[in-house]
């Protein structure tokens, strides 16, 4: 199959990524500002944006650098806020193969925005997937640095109200679930983690139902699929 | 300042090693086991799915809003996305909406 020159690759890459970019850039500068008034500057907030890479655990990391907790915590706390990358990798094993030298990078730049971008495995007519999904990674990298730095070099927030833009995040992840409810005919995984996810909710509580959650999709997910075979 | 990198480095191992841990069992070279390919198509919906909820997690029904304005600016992403098919109309326009909504109704 011909593909398409790198350069409109990248454009299409670009363009898949640009729903990410208010949210990114936005929950970036949050970072950064929060960040900065520990006492922590610039080269802090690109150190953590670019090695950690991780919106959640980085926010909670401001407050653990701040109240100086041991390594052991910090180690905890970051295992338990990112189980759930576990899931994602498992999900990308057999799309992110063959994808060479991109791989190592894929592989660490796998975010929950990024995986809602590349977890149906397509990719545009005329892309080669590995470079494809390396430049969507990439670009969604980048917006995230950005933002962190823009955050940190500010000493208060924005001039003008961004209240709300935060809900861009939430709008991903639904427009993500509603296109794979509208094209697909099986609805039952889809189904099965919205279930398991509010009953863990209701039982145990916005902090600590994450994990619960991602126990009970696995365990309807393997009963399922005995039921198949 | 010391213990502050320790930190930092110790969250990106952690995160890494969680990215990466199910790539270093299952390298290039093995074949994918066919319980992988199933959790490859059934798992992403169910996750994000969660990420919604996820994402609704801290909606409180007895504040202002009751929450009406997350649920009003749900229904129209899934509308513009059943409409367009275009996820930056539905996240743009859902977003807009919720901007507005919650200076209205707050």
């Amino acid at each position: 199959m011909q593909y398409k020159s790198r350069p409109e690759q990248i454009r299409k890459a670009f363009i898949t990524s640009v729903p990410v970019m208010a949210g990114y850039v936005i929950l970036g500068i949050g970072f950064g500002i929060l960040l900065a008034e520990k006492g922590y500057g610039l080269p802090w907030a690109f150190a953590m944006s670019v090695f950690i890479y991780a919106g959640s655990l980085q926010y909670a990391g401001v407050s653990m650098i701040d109240g100086g907790v041991s390594l052991i915590t910090a180690a905890l706390t970051s295992l338990m806020i990112n189980a759930r990358h576990l899931f994602y990798s498992i999900s990308m094993i057999d799309k992110y193969k063959g994808s060479g030298r991109y791989k190592p990078y894929l592989i660490f730049a796998l975010t929950d925005e990024t995986y809602s971008l590349l977890s149906d495995g397509s990719v545009p007519e005329g892309c080669e997937p590995a470079f494809y999904r390396f430049m969507v990674s990439l670009f969604n990298h980048c917006w995230w640095i950005s933002g962190s730095v823009l955050g940190s070099l500010m000493s208060s927030s924005l001039p003008f109200s961004t209240k709300g833009i935060e809900f861009s995040m939430t709008a991903l992840f639904v427009s993500a679930f509603a296109e794979q409810w509208y094209t697909s005919k099986e609805h039952t995984a889809a189904l099965c983690g919205l279930v398991c996810s509010v009953i863990s909710l209701l039982v145990f509580g916005p902090a600590d139902f994450l994990i619960p959650s991602m126990a009970a999709i696995m365990v309807c997910l393997i009963i399922l699929r005995r039921r198949r075979i | 300042m010391n213990h502050a990198a320790a930190l930092i480095a110790v969250m990106a191992v952690c995160t890494v090693l969680l990215r990466a841990l199910p790539f270093l069992l299952m390298p290039d070279s093995r074949e994918t086991p066919e319980f992988i390919l199933f959790l490859g198509s059934y798992l992403p919906p169910a996750m994000i799915a969660m990420l919604v909820v996820y994402c609704l997690k801290d909606m409180d029904f007895s504040a202002a809003g009751h929450g009406v304005p997350e649920f009003l600016s749900v229904i129209s992403v899934m509308i513009l996305q059943k409409w367009k098919h275009n996820s930056l109309v539905s996240i743009g326009g859902g977003t807009i909406l919720y901007m507005i909504l919650i200076r209205i109704l707050l």
